[in-house]
């Protein structure tokens, strides 16, 4: 049973930050239908703003210190990209074909992951990340089970990053207003809703929640790259869509899921089909059971389709 | 109105060809002093991520010619070099080979550096019959290998493709060797990326340990490009394995020792020459202590009878270190500096005759390089196959043992 318990402890793990980015996938959608492709590329960003932040610090300060000023650093770069990206690739599109901006968020997904590549120093290969929470430290939570201080923090920063989100949406003001833009953008807009700051608002709110979960995986692996976005954007997407896309609690849910059928199929998967490099196949067919029987996602509601 | 824009644009570029050939022609004709010249052709990696071993083949070769020139080891004849930059790309590489393919000065290629872009060089090469050395390519199917590992007869497909290091299926059961019976590995967890080099070496890897007598596990796999393998990890542990051998490269290979180790699963980790880059111990840290991985070839420094060729490397200042490969590169360029003495030795001989009697001289050779004796097998695979495995100490890779495989 200790392998069992370990493998759902490496689970949550994994499942939070795929949770927490997908977050960004389903707001975005929710409000403006759009599948913001570059996401990931929002998520790699916090790690390497983090990372800058710590470079930029005198070398010597204490973790206490540090750690939380490289949130803020992680989290400035990514809203700061996301609020550009709204700004100048997004918003003129705002009236096109549903197909134009999808591929405009391919190509800023291309076109960040290459500025980071040609002009971050070194970024070539994987950029070292400072391990200022050491991986090594390992707290049981059995005789045999136990979870990893990074990984702890991980799980930690993705439940008070989607608490604290689910709270603003639904008591806030602007919380509110985004849920009314995101049922009927028009009617919203004839109450006096500023639509166009409540779509920048979903972007930075999935940009912050994107950074911390670029940052903790930074602190958990010890390296951040360039192309860190790619899969993890692609995972969390799948997660959104297992959750019902547009719903909050659904991206949260589809993130856990996602990481519990990705764990347990590695370990427990039946041959030939066991093993990592199989675990991605079993996530698929899961997500192609639900979507069969709820196309809408697990906790996605039957949205009427807009004219 | 389309076509006379195009002609606006296509004459110029015409022109510019016609005249780039030009010069590339007047190469070929008689040097100074009335010797005639002939051209070793370089394909290798000369920009990009690979570039500072990739120009460690170049100068190589360069030291090698201009030894050969003072020594005048080729009579009557004044060699000169003609380095292409393959980017370590397969499509550049087919580009720049047909080049050099197509200049007819050109009578031997030392490259590439890379298995995948010898895969669309060769070919090339092959088709003019061109000799083409590699200082550095694993890849087992190049000389036709790949069919023995499945069980089926060795068929060339390269007739004028050689080179001078071993193939992927004896890197594998090398480690394996050195595993069981070094560091004495009793029950050993295998993992994989799936990938054609990573698969293939701990598949050889695999089947020479359970002959050697070590309990080998199921192999687990994993995908190139993830970062968390907390779950294969927790799998592993539970079969409490005491040696690990990783088949892949270097990216997941320091994450996967990393986590390894964090987990509690102290045990070592082994991989191929995809592992043995100063990258794996600069991500993975104190983590990689006392892991393993296994090389091409013997270290340069550890060569006494490279003593000196490194002086004289270091005595012609080049810009970038010799690397891992270029001593292989200067033996790669003197066999074919000596295929070229014996075949120009009877006669002047010219265009494809010269670089069919290249080849065969290159087949026929019995040379004493400074990495060891070169001859090659039917198949232009090398006949000793020299190989070492490398020990993480104090956060370098540092020789363990260099040996001959059997």
């Amino acid at each position: 049973m200790d392998v069992f318990f370990q493998q759902l402890v490496n689970a949550i793990v994994l499942g939070a930050t795929y949770g927490l980015v997908a977050l960004g996938y389903t707001m975005v959608y929710g409000i403006v239908q759009l599948i913001n492709f570059a996401h990931g590329e929002i998520y790699m960003l916090g790690g390497f703003g983090a990372l800058t932040t710590y470079l930029a610090l005198p070398s010597g300060t204490p973790a206490g210190i540090s750690l939380p000023l490289m949130l803020v650093g992680g989290i400035a770069v990514s809203v700061t990209a996301a609020v550009i990206m709204e700004r100048f690739a997004y918003r003129p599109l705002r009236s096109a074909p549903r197909l134009a901006p999808l591929i405009t968020a391919i190509g800023v997904s291309v076109f960040l992951q290459e500025l980071v590549r040609n002009f971050y120093p070194h970024a070539r290969s994987a950029r070292n990340f400072p391990q200022l929470v050491n991986p090594d430290y390992q707290i049981r939570l059995g005789s045999n089970v136990q979870i990893s201080a990074p990984q702890l923090l991980t799980v930690t920063v993705a439940l008070v990053g989607m608490v604290t989100l689910s709270t603003f949406v639904r008591r806030s003001r602007t919380g509110r207003a985004m849920q009314a833009t995101a049922q009927d953008p028009d009617t919203a807009r004839l109450m006096g809703i500023d639509t166009d700051r409540i779509i920048v608002t979903a972007f930075v709110l999935g940009a912050a929640l994107a950074a911390l979960a670029g940052v903790s995986s930074g602190l958990q692996f010890g390296q951040v790259d360039f192309h860190m976005g790619f899969i993890t954007g692609v995972k969390a997407f799948t997660a959104a869509v297992l959750g019902g896309i547009g719903n909050i609690s659904g991206a949260v849910l589809g993130g856990f899921i996602l990481g519990l059928v990705e764990v347990m199929a590695t370990q427990y998967a039946p041959d030939p089909f066991s093993g990592g490099a199989w675990k991605d196949a079993w996530s698929f067919v899961v997500l192609i059971i639900v979507l069969v029987f709820r196309p809408t996602g697990l906790l996605g509601e039957r949205v009427a389709a807009r004219a | 109105m389309h076509p006379p824009r195009l002609v606006r644009i296509a004459a110029p570029l015409l022109i510019g060809a016609l005249v780039l050939s030009a010069c590339g022609s007047k190469k070929e004709s008689g040097g100074s002093s009335g010797n005639k010249t002939l051209t070793i052709g370089v394909v290798a990696p000369l920009s990009g991520d690979l570039s500072a071993v990739g120009n460690g083949i170049k100068n190589s070769v360069d030291l090698a010619i201009k030894q050969a020139n003072e020594k005048k080891t080729v009579k009557g004849y004044t060699l000169t070099m003609d380095a292409q930059d393959d980017t370590a790309k397969a499509d550049v590489g087919a580009t720049v080979a047909a080049k050099l393919v197509a200049s007819s000065g050109v009578v031997g290629v030392v490259g590439p550096l890379n298995s995948s872009v010898a895969k669309s060089v060769a070919p090339v090469m092959a088709q003019a019959d061109l000799v083409e050395i590699s200082p550095s390519n694993s890849n087992v199917d190049l000389t036709g290998r790949g069919a023995l590992v499945t069980g089926g007869t060795q068929v060339r497909p390269y007739k004028s493709y050689f080179r001078v290091v071993a193939s992927d299926d004896i890197q594998g059961p090398f480690a394996a060797q050195f595993a069981v019976k070094t560091v004495m590995a009793k029950t050993i967890a295998i993992v994989h990326d799936k990938k054609a080099y990573g698969q293939g070496l701990a598949e050889a890897f695999a089947k020479e340990a359970t002959k050697d007598g070590a309990t080998v596990l199921k192999t687990e796999t994993i995908n190139p490009g993830d970062k968390d393998f907390s779950a294969t990890i927790t799998k592993l542990k539970a079969q409490k394995p005491d040696f690990l051998f990783y088949g892949g490269e270097y990216p997941e290979a320091s994450l996967l020792t990393k986590q390894l180790k964090s987990a509690g699963l102290k045990i070592p980790l082994m991989g191929g020459d995809g592992v043995q880059s100063d990258e794996y111990t600069k991500i993975a840290g104190a983590a990689a202590e006392g892991d393993y991985a296994t090389a091409l070839g013997a270290p340069t420094d550890s060569l006494a009878s490279a003593k000196q060729f490194v002086t004289d490397y270091a005595a012609a200042k080049y810009a970038d270190p010799i690397g891992p490969y270029g001593a292989y590169a200067y033996d790669a360029a003197n066999v074919i500096i000596a295929a070229l003495a014996k075949s120009t030795a009877s006669g002047s001989k010219s265009g494809q005759a010269l670089r069919d009697d290249v080849t065969k001289a290159v087949q026929d050779a019995n040379y004493d390089g400074i990495t060891g004796k070169i001859t090659f097998d039917q198949f232009g695979d090398t006949t000793v196959k020299v190989l070492t495995v490398y020990q993480v100490k104090s956060g370098k890779f540092v020789a363990a043992k260099t040996d001959t495989f059997k």
